[in-house]
């Protein structure tokens, strides 16, 4: 157990390593950023002057290893545009994308696991299909285009809810549910095939001799060995919800992190581009390693 | 209950099957609207006219026949954009599967063929390419190097390999134990021609069906690059475009975001019903 999470520790370090020099090499790929910096009105002079104040004048190694040194420490530079600092900036936005992140997670489970184990125990019913059949639709539904007719629905036609901004627990709503329908498909999927999987054990077949009720073999038998898979890919989805929030972020203008880098690329603040990179994949690496972990924890098969 | 469930039996292929053939009509038509797009379009697709902004589509009141699913807000004929769209659509999804198709089939079948180090290597590859945020990343990489559909599709071929690798890997690891393969080997067949005349042969029908799904991802990419204006550059009418410029608009005539929607989310549907009846097909139902 201890081997199996140095080497995944190893792993994660190396992923983390190599998205830094791939965030890097992403902001220089415009070639002079000092240009880009400076804007399209700028002389020579004021180029120069951008070049030396944000020390791109020293050499691309040694900006690079200066920035990696600096993020170690969770120092990730200063913004070009709110002239503060990087980690400050993510720090505050990070409340709104988790909250967001997590209310679809949430949202997404509530739903797909009872659909699953429903269809799982209705095979081949017209239940089954119909479920089956959400799934496809949610897998082809372009989510900024549900938000947006979300919001001519519930924001304007009834009223029902608020269509921008992060106030109140309802600004959450319609975004949360938006973000649940990108889950719901592979949740809903996998609970199914674990479910049918499992009731075709031998375990289930003595649990039903043994006369147990149907309730407790669903739950407290099947459910157990399906939701390993399930709640194991539950934190990878998470690490996708955060880095997929940019789009509905910006369609429900929530000031997450997503909707700071969306800002950030269109004023090409790149240290904070580069940063918000960097944070979510850190924040993915470390949810797969959860997400392993969980399935040791869960699955005592695989902790030998 | 028999023991044996397999996920794969029973009378689901009945409607599956039906799934399928939809599948195939919508991808068929989406092809031949892609395909004629300067036959079939009744108007120009970038001819303004202000004096005919926003008519409304053929089933409201007051519409004008001409112009069948009304205009946008510059005048332009809706049902002509609408064509061009699905052509622009299709070009990005195919050409993206193909550069992301190259990618990801090369080194997945390295990985699993040879295995070892290069298999770790193959394997840290993908793990890496998960943590990359897609959207995040390739807004940045169009919002830094501008906006173009050549630099759009290489951004999302370069992002949207992982699939390809990962069944190609899996695939590949079977198929290098089978009986054929070691035959080869004593048959004296060099490396290069069991790679390509005995492995991949044999794992083309997975990536058949990859290369179905991953053509309705990356329409729904370009959608969603061009909806945050970072994507196919206007006045070219993508259908994320098209619900972007007419965002404005959606609260007084909700028509203009409905009508591009659809045909994304129908297009899409049909790409991937397209792709489950294949898998069905071909029996290759692997773990997605």
């Amino acid at each position: 157990m201890l081997q199996f999470l140095f080497r995944r520790l190893i792993v994660a370090f190396l992923v983390a390593a190599t998205v830094m020099t791939l965030a890097f090499i992403l902001t220089r790929l415009s070639g002079d950023l000092a240009i880009s910096i400076a804007g399209p009105n700028a002389t020579a002079a004021d180029i120069e002057a951008v070049r030396k104040a944000y020390g791109l004048d020293r050499p691309v190694l040694e900006q690079f290893f200066d920035w990696v040194g600096r993020a170690m420490t969770g120092d990730l530079g200063n913004s070009y545009f709110f002239q503060t600092r990087v980690s400050t900036l993510i720090a505050e936005r990070m409340p709104v994308t988790l909250t967001l992140g997590l209310t679809g997670l949430s949202l997404a489970l509530l739903i797909s696991i009872p659909m699953g184990i429903l269809a799982a125990v209705r095979e081949n019913t017209n239940f089954d299909r119909a479920v089956q059949m959400i799934a496809l639709i949610g897998q082809a539904m372009p989510s900024f285009w549900l938000g947006l007719l979300l919001m001519i629905v519930f924001g304007l036609s009834l009223g029902w809810l608020p269509i921008s901004g992060t106030g109140s627990w309802e600004h959450f709503v319609m975004p949360g549910v938006v973000l649940a329908f990108s889950a719901v498909p592979a949740l809903t999927r996998l609970t199914r095939a674990g479910m049918i999987q499992a009731m075709a054990s031998d375990y289930i077949r003595t649990a039903r001799a043994k006369g147990l009720s149907r309730a407790s073999i669903l739950l407290k038998h099947a459910l157990r060995n399906a939701a390993i898979p399930v709640v194991a890919i539950a934190a990878v989805q998470l690490g996708f919800m955060l880095g997929g929030s940019i789009v509905i972020e910006q369609v429900f203008a929530l000031h997450g992190v997503g909707f700071l880098a969306w800002e950030s690329i269109a004023k090409n603040d790149f240290p904070v581009v580069q940063a918000v990179v960097l944070v979510l994949a850190v924040i993915y690496v470390a949810l797969t390693m959860v997400s392993d972990l969980l399935n040791a924890v869960l699955d005592p098969r695989l902790r030998a | 209950m028999s023991a044996a469930v397999s996920i794969n039996a029973g009378p689901r292929r009945g409607w599956r099957s039906a799934g399928t053939w939809i599948g195939a009509v919508i991808v068929g038509a989406a092809l031949i609207c892609a395909i004629f797009a300067p036959l079939l379009v009744p108007h120009d697709p970038f001819a303004q006219n202000l004096d005919r902004r926003l008519l409304v589509p053929f089933w409201m009141e007051g519409h004008n026949p001409d112009f069948i699913l009304g205009t946008d807000q510059l005048g332009r004929d809706y049902l002509s954009r609408l064509i061009w769209g699905c052509r622009i659509s299709m070009l990005i999804g195919v050409t993206v599967t193909i550069v992301s198709g190259l990618i990801g089939i090369t080194i997945g079948v390295l990985g699993g063929f040879f295995g070892g180090r290069i298999d770790d290597a193959v394997l840290f590859a993908i793990t890496t390419r998960l943590s990359i945020p897609v959207v995040l990343v390739a807004l940045a990489v169009v919002g830094l190097l501008g906006t173009s559909m050549t630099l759009l599709v290489l951004t999302l071929g370069l992002l949207l390999w992982d699939r390809f690798a990962v069944v190609a890997r899996s695939t590949s690891m079977q198929v290098r134990n089978l009986d054929f393969v070691a035959a080869a080997w004593c048959a004296g067949c060099s490396r290069f021609r069991v790679l390509s005349r005995e492995v991949l042969p044999n794992i083309a029908s997975h990536l058949v069906v990859v290369a179905t799904l991953e053509v309705a991802l990356a329409i729904l990419l370009e959608a969603t690059l061009s909806f945050l204006g970072l994507g196919v550059p206007p006045p070219l009418p993508s259908w994320g475009l098209m619900i972007a410029e007419a965002k404005d608009y959606m609260f007084f005539s909700p028509w203009v975001i409905v009508i591009p929607g659809v045909a994304l989310f129908v297009l899409v549907l049909g790409i991937n019903l397209l792709g489950d009846g294949l898998r069905d097909a071909f029996g290759t139902r692997s773990r997605t």
